[in-house]
């Protein structure tokens, strides 16, 4: 017998229920359809699940602990690490904690462009959720179309940000670099033609009668599951709750643009899933509306912080609606060189949470419906 | 294959010609499944590549077209991996079990007037017998690799492949019932030479079941849930390397020909065609049966396992046996 106890904490903690002819498989942390290092213990009794248990930690980063460790400057390209599908409402909340707790004032024309850039960022990542999502059901086609039209975004956010994946746009009182007029052109470029696209996604894929057998009537997450974990985003969208931290606390110029929620009362993976389809739209109505009306004007405050600035003494909370639910930025100050605190409140984190409950007594491929349909990204999750 | 040629009493006039015409036969058939599954596996690709609009392979060779060979000898040199804990002689038996009958599924199949191997009245019987043997590897596979998503996988196919194989023997039955034999060569003879003077204006029913069960028999997608990669990681086959791995691709893409030479031989008129009859009329409808699974392939989500069952056995296996009823009461008015 060996030294070391076989298995590793968790194993050992998640025994067989006792029943004969049950298997604890380890889904993950390599697995294709967990989308990264997530790890899910899984008993089944043949294909239904019994139960489950999601392990986390495999990508571990301490963007809280680094947030502690650094200047207030030296911790922005961090928020672009924590969500890298929706880096930018990531920057934005950490720029607006730090701007509530600093008091800096933001130019109009900047909340504009971080109003167009961070809607076209959630765009892109419900692009890809789509094209992963029906991966993971087992059509291989539609991620290369997304991916097509997703690259398009990614080229256009290239020139402002510089950078393809992990931006760090924002910045303490504005954006880092204007929107050139090359930019605005391609993007009303776009929007029309991404319009054209949606109606061959929904012909295609959405209104195909083995997708809607795989995800209508599958993973209900009604509203008092979400309530007590805490679900926010296209979640509790498709639980029917009309929650958009957009419209519920409007921050920066959201309260100007003429948008809708969309909400599906269904509660299963299919009113999820057009929630995010509907979503797009929505965005692309928000862009249209910020692009006839931005104004002129600088794109970072004249009182914007210098590399060495530190917040002054307090504490201060922001919370932005991300790709995937309500994003929140917890910073405490002490007046010193580093932030006293960091928080960070990722949806990710708390959709999973419902996971093990929506999961149980499930067939082992609607697991993965279930697991697809609540658009995790993993680092998000372990920060 | 004349039963009464085995038993003639001089075997010596006989048997060398049957003997000859086999290995010469089963020679060829070798050289041609090799030679297909190469030829598919590009074709797949580029119609992957299509239908994603992205070029599918493009760097080894003219467009591509050395790149199975590339893909081949890599395969050929990566090493072989027995798991730990795994049977090792059923583990490397399983992949020949799933390759070698393919060769046999082959002999009876008329492709051209002239061109067949062997002629038998049990042809029909001879393929569905010998396709059998797929089950019984992927199931040896998954059996004995000793891995819990290949066991997973190995259950499925069972079960998929056992449900499946009675609509598909169903709708075979239906037309050898109008056609009152089980010999391929005959029932194509019997067909004309333009559509509507083939099986499949008289049996829609049959071929529609027909190639839905072929789907699932060869573990093609929407249908390919013994290796649903995204559930199961590769389902039975998940811990088999180079060649192991290699000899089930081949035995799918064999497979693929075979059920699609059977559909083409039943149910479109096999070597007739309009003008000029002949293998490449057969050749021709084989290779439309296979673009059309490819193309159902890369468009179509993959169907849950219950549903998969509930599909067979509450509406393919009742509208088969209908079907199969109403032909044999059609015939007997």
């Amino acid at each position: 017998m060996s030294v070391f106890p076989k298995g590793d904490f968790y194993t050992r903690h998640f025994q067989p229920s006792g029943k004969e002819e049950t298997l604890v498989v380890n889904m993950g942390p390599q697995h294709p359809s967990t989308h990264g290092v997530l790890r899910i213990i899984v008993e089944l009794d043949g294909e239904y699940i019994l139960r489950c248990e999601p392990v986390l930690g495999y990508v571990h980063r301490m963007h809280e602990k680094m947030g502690e460790n650094r200047s207030w400057v030296q911790y922005w390209p961090n928020t672009g690490r924590v969500d890298y599908l929706h880096a930018l409402a990531w920057n934005w909340a950490y720029a607006g904690a730090v701007e509530k707790l600093a008091g800096i004032e933001v130019p109009e024309r900047a909340e504009y462009i971080r109003v167009i850039t961070c809607e076209l960022n959630r765009v892109s990542s419900h692009l890809l959720w789509w094209g992963a999502y029906l991966l993971d059901l087992g059509a291989f086609t539609p991620i290369m179309y997304a991916f097509d039209d997703r690259e398009e975004i990614m080229d256009m956010l290239q020139m402002p940000t510089g950078s393809r994946l992990t931006y760090c746009y924002y910045r303490f009182g504005g954006v880092s670099a204007d929107l050139s007029d090359e930019f605005l052109k391609r993007l009303s470029r776009f929007i029309p033609y991404l319009r054209s696209r949606l109606p061959m996604y929904r012909d295609l894929v959405t209104e195909n009668v083995i997708l809607r057998k795989r995800v209508e009537d599958v993973g209900h997450i009604d509203e008092d599951m979400c309530r007590r974990y805490g679900c926010t985003g296209p979640v509790v969208r498709g639980a029917g709750v009309a929650y958009d931290v957009r419209k519920a606390e409007p921050y920066s110029v959201y309260d100007r643009f003429d948008f809708r929620i969309p909400t599906y009362p269904e509660a299963d993976a299919f009113a999820r899933y057009m929630v995010r389809m509907d979503e797009i739209e929505e965005s692309l109505k928000i862009i249209e509306q910020a692009i006839a009306t931005i104004p002129d004007g600088p794109y970072l405050s004249k009182s914007a912080p210098k590399p060495k600035w530190s917040a002054p003494k307090g504490e201060a909370c922001f919370a932005v609606e991300g790709a995937r639910g309500k994003i929140t930025y917890y910073v405490a100050s002490d007046g010193g060189r580093t932030p006293y605190r960091v928080k960070l409140r990722s949806p990710s984190y708390c959709n999973l949470s419902c996971f093990a409950e929506a999961a149980k007594g499930v067939i082992l491929a609607d697991a993965v419906s279930i697991l697809g349909s609540l658009d995790l990204v993993i680092p998000e999750i372990d920060r | 294959m004349n039963i009464s040629n085995w038993t003639a009493p001089d075997p010596f006039v006989t048997t060398p010609d049957m003997l000859i015409r086999l290995v010469v036969g089963l020679l060829a058939l070798a050289a041609f499944v090799g030679a297909n599954a190469t030829i598919l596996v590009y074709v797949e690709r580029k119609v992957a590549g299509f239908i994603q609009r992205r070029p599918g392979p493009f760097e080894v060779g003219p467009q591509g077209i050395l790149q199975t060979i590339a893909d081949a000898a890599k395969l050929i040199g990566k090493q072989l991996v027995t798991p730990r804990g795994s049977d090792g002689f059923l583990f490397w038996l399983a992949p020949i079990v799933g390759f070698l009958p393919v060769f046999v599924m082959f002999l009876p199949i008329p492709w051209g007037e002239s061109t067949y191997v062997v002629q038998s009245d049990v042809g029909v019987l001879l393929i569905l017998a010998f396709a059998g043997f797929g089950v019984l590897s992927l199931c040896l596979a998954g059996w004995a690799s000793a891995s819990k998503w290949g066991l997973i996988g190995a259950a499925r196919a069972v079960a998929q492949s056992v449900g499946y194989e009675i609509p598909l023997l169903l709708a075979v039955l239906a037309v050898c019932f109008s056609h009152g034999s089980m010999d391929l060569m005959a029932i194509v003879k019997e067909q004309g030479g333009w559509p509507w003077q083939w099986n499949v204006a008289t049996q829609p029913l049959a071929f529609f079941i027909y190639f839905v069960c072929a789907l699932a028999e060869t573990n093609r997608a929407p249908f390919d849930l013994p290796e649903a990669e995204s559930e199961l990681t590769a389902g039975f086959h998940t811990e088999y390397s180079g060649m192991g791995f290699g000899l089930f691709f081949l035995a799918e893409y064999a497979n693929m020909i075979v059920v699609c030479s059977m559909a083409t031989a039943l149910f479109l008129g096999g070597f007739q065609g309009p003008a000029a009859p002949g293998p490449w009329w057969f050749l021709l409808k084989v290779y439309g049966l296979l673009l059309v699974m490819m193309w159902m392939r890369w468009t179509y989500p993959r169907v849950r396992f219950d549903q998969l069952l509930n599909l067979n056995w509450k509406w393919l296996l009742p509208l088969a046996t209908l079907n199969l009823l109403a032909t044999a009461v059609a015939l007997k008015l």
